[in-house]
């Protein structure tokens, strides 16, 4: 595992390299873009809590992907179960205004959480009984999220303009005032310790519950799990939703935490970014905390290196998709580093047996 | 009947680069490599003949020629960059949905932030292909009015490709070759064919395609390159596995999603059409692709070998 993480390390660095390059290559300074880059996500309270924010549900997102991926199973519909556990729980708040903040918000959170399980449980159902492939029935799954949402957001909860619903009330939200007051009002919120929570709570799952260990036994080797007598259907289905809540919950956090609209005729890109965060983070929790961090901070500098430099902000995107290219033929990083490995190993041998013949 | 001829026409239109990247993706999972990243291919192919055909209409605008080198450009762009996944998914035995995974990100970005570099807006505007009715065919009643008025040349040259896939595939020695390795292909080894040229070819003619493709559509309907072909390309992957990875098939099911999706489109103009909910019409196409490939799985025709990385020593 650690070599794993040193792995990860290189695709970073090697991704930072090719995005020094592309600019390099369209006429600006790499240097200058880069201090911008991480200026404009670290610099003061403020960025870093948008840093912080930015990277909630990537967080979230990361883990849906990571935690199906254990049990061999290839969500790429987050950004479906995000919009459809969002959507939810955007519903909820509008509905139930009356209520304290006390009692909607965890309301919210629950259904955001049960409507992207809801939303996973059909491609999981339909790989378990059927041999559907789930890469295809998610993507299926996607459009389907997007067109109800398209539909039923203008329908029922118009907002100002014709693409969005209303606006949630501060009290439906994820917003906490001395939060955004301690990081010089910043729009970070709540949805960061749902987050860190879920790290936690998924973490423990993986690593110390039955449930976990029959996860990972489905995902290494389905036939012999099916021979041990765990359930691979049952595992399936299961992975699948919990996968789908951890996605719906990336919905909660990012329409009633960052924003405070659901905007309707776009794929919330961050169900695909969960896919990098989960390889960068190689599948492990507290791997894409970090990764999603990472990726948070490159997204909240883009903007301000755009704004200070002739740099497009794509570039973000662009270091992000080299990264994961570097991470997926992550092979060749090993090879290279057995290479080496293997060299420095036979000059030390080398040494040593010159020393030996010394002292005979 | 009308109503049809009215919309056909449409229809077509999105079909062809569905039926071209589809076919794409045929020759590579027939080869035995998942290519996943059909919609990143798709983008680089529209991007590189906007890129062209904008820089050449501004000498020689109102010319025809110019919109086919566009459409050169975009295949040779796609094969170029099919290459990248060819070298992890063939040479490196990564992981091909991962690896697909980054070829759409890559492409994505790479294209929006060089088009920003060029235009500013990142989009970049093209005048797109003429339609034309076909000399004495499009006479026939009923037929000329469906296939051979109003339809863009592009259509004829993926038909064209249909029928020569289709050929190759099963007639050609290259295509008995190109199933033995999605097959079996240590079988195919055994026999003396070089499994991974096979494999390489099969990836870099579905760039090709895939390249194609997106440079149709930005010839034909859309005129506009923006950064995305909105999810086609996995439309076509879900394409290739409805029509159970045979040419034939894919037309069927790439007709029916240009014909649903159409339908859809166009259903609040249509008085017949107008009582059935959108949200309904909308969501047809991906409700039967699901249950399509429900009653399919049983009987699923997928190359054996496909997504499984080929390494000589291994039994």
């Amino acid at each position: 595992m650690k070599k794993d993480g040193f792995i990860s390390l290189i695709a970073i660095l090697l991704g930072l390299i090719a995005g020094a390059i592309l600019i390099a290559a369209t006429g600006n300074d790499p240097i200058e873009g880069f201090t911008y880059l991480f200026q404009g996500g670290l610099q003061n309270a403020e960025r870093i809590g948008n840093t912080l924010a930015t990277a909630t549900p990537l967080i979230l997102a990361g883990l849906s992907v990571a935690f199906a991926f254990r049990t061999g199973l290839f969500n790429i519909g987050a950004a479906g179960q995000m919009l459809f556990g969002g959507f939810c729980a955007t519903a909820v708040g509008l509905t139930l205004v009356d209520l304290p903040s006390i009692v909607i918000v965890p309301l919210m959170v629950i259904v955001g959480f049960l409507a992207g399980a809801l939303w996973a449980f059909i491609p999981g159902l339909l790989k378990a009984k059927f041999n559907v492939h789930e890469v295809v029935s998610t993507i299926m799954m996607n459009w389907i999220a997007y067109w109800t949402i398209y539909y039923l957001v203008p329908q029922y909860f118009k907002g100002n303009t014709e693409t969005e619903s209303k606006n949630l009330p501060d009290s439906a939200t994820l917003k906490m005032h001395w939060l955004s007051d301690l990081f010089g009002g910043s729009y970070i919120n709540f949805g960061l310790f749902i987050a860190a929570i879920m790290v936690i709570v998924i973490a423990f799952i993986i690593n110390r519950t039955v449930l976990g260990y029959e996860l990972k036994a489905v995902g290494y080797n389905r036939s012999a799990a099916e021979y041990a007598g765990i359930s691979v259907n049952r595992n399936v289905i299961l992975s699948m939703m919990i996968s789908g809540g951890l996605a719906g919950l990336a919905g909660v956090v990012q329409f009633a935490g960052n924003a405070s609209t659901i905007q309707i005729g776009i794929l919330p890109s961050v169900g695909f970014d969960g896919i990098a965060v989960a390889l960068l983070g190689m599948n492990t929790p507290i791997g894409v905390f970090f990764s999603a961090i990472f990726f948070g901070l490159l997204y909240s500098g883009k903007g301000f290196m755009s704004a200070m430099t002739a740099i497009p902000p794509e570039i973000a995107d662009v270091i992000i998709a080299i990264i994961i290219y570097f991470a997926a033929t992550s092979v060749l990083i090993k090879k290279v580093m057995d290479y080496f490995g293997k060299k420095r190993k036979y000059r030390k041998e080398a040494v040593e047996s010159n020393v030996g013949e010394k002292v005979k | 009947m009308d109503t049809i001829i009215q919309i056909f026409p449409y229809a077509i239109a999105y079909t062809i680069p569905l039926l071209i990247v589809a076919l794409g993706g045929l020759f590579s999972e027939r080869s035995g490599v998942v290519n996943i990243g059909l919609e990143g291919l798709m983008v680089v192919g529209g991007f590189a003949s906007a890129l062209t055909i904008s820089k050449l209409q501004e000498t020689n605008p109102g010319e025809a020629w110019v919109i086919w080198v566009g459409l050169l450009v975009a295949v040779l762009a796609g094969a170029l960059f099919s290459l990248l996944h060819a070298f992890a998914s063939i040479n490196l035995n990564a992981d091909q949905v991962i690896s697909g995974i980054a070829i759409n990100m890559i492409a994505g970005a790479l294209t929006i932030f060089l088009a920003r570099n060029l235009t500013g807006s990142g989009n970049i505007r093209v005048n797109g292909m003429d339609r034309g009715d076909v000399r004495f065919l499009s006479d026939i009643p009923i037929i000329g009015d469906l296939f051979f008025k109003n339809a863009y040349a592009t259509t004829w040259l993926v038909l064209l490709i249909l029928i020569v896939s289709t050929f190759i595939i099963y007639k050609t020695r290259f295509g008995l070759r190109l199933r033995a390795c999605g097959e079996y292909p240590q079988a195919a080894d055994a026999a003396g064919i070089n499994v991974y040229r096979i494999r390489y070819l099969g990836v870099i003619i579905s760039g090709a395609f895939s390249g194609l493709g997106g440079a149709i559509i930005l010839v034909t309907y859309s005129g506009e390159f923006t950064g995305s072909v909105a999810g086609l390309g996995f439309l076509a992957i879900a394409a290739l596995i409805f029509g159970q990875w045979k040419p034939l098939g894919i037309l069927a099911a790439t007709l029916f999603f240009g014909v649903a999706t159409t339908v859809a489109n166009v259903s609040q103009v249509i008085p017949s059409l107008a009582q059935i909910p959108p949200l309904a019409l909308k969501l047809f196409p991906y409700v039967v692709t699901l249950i399509a490939l429900v009653i399919f799985s049983k009987s699923s025709q997928a190359p054996k070998s496909v997504g499984v990385a080929y390494e000589k020593g291994k039994r």
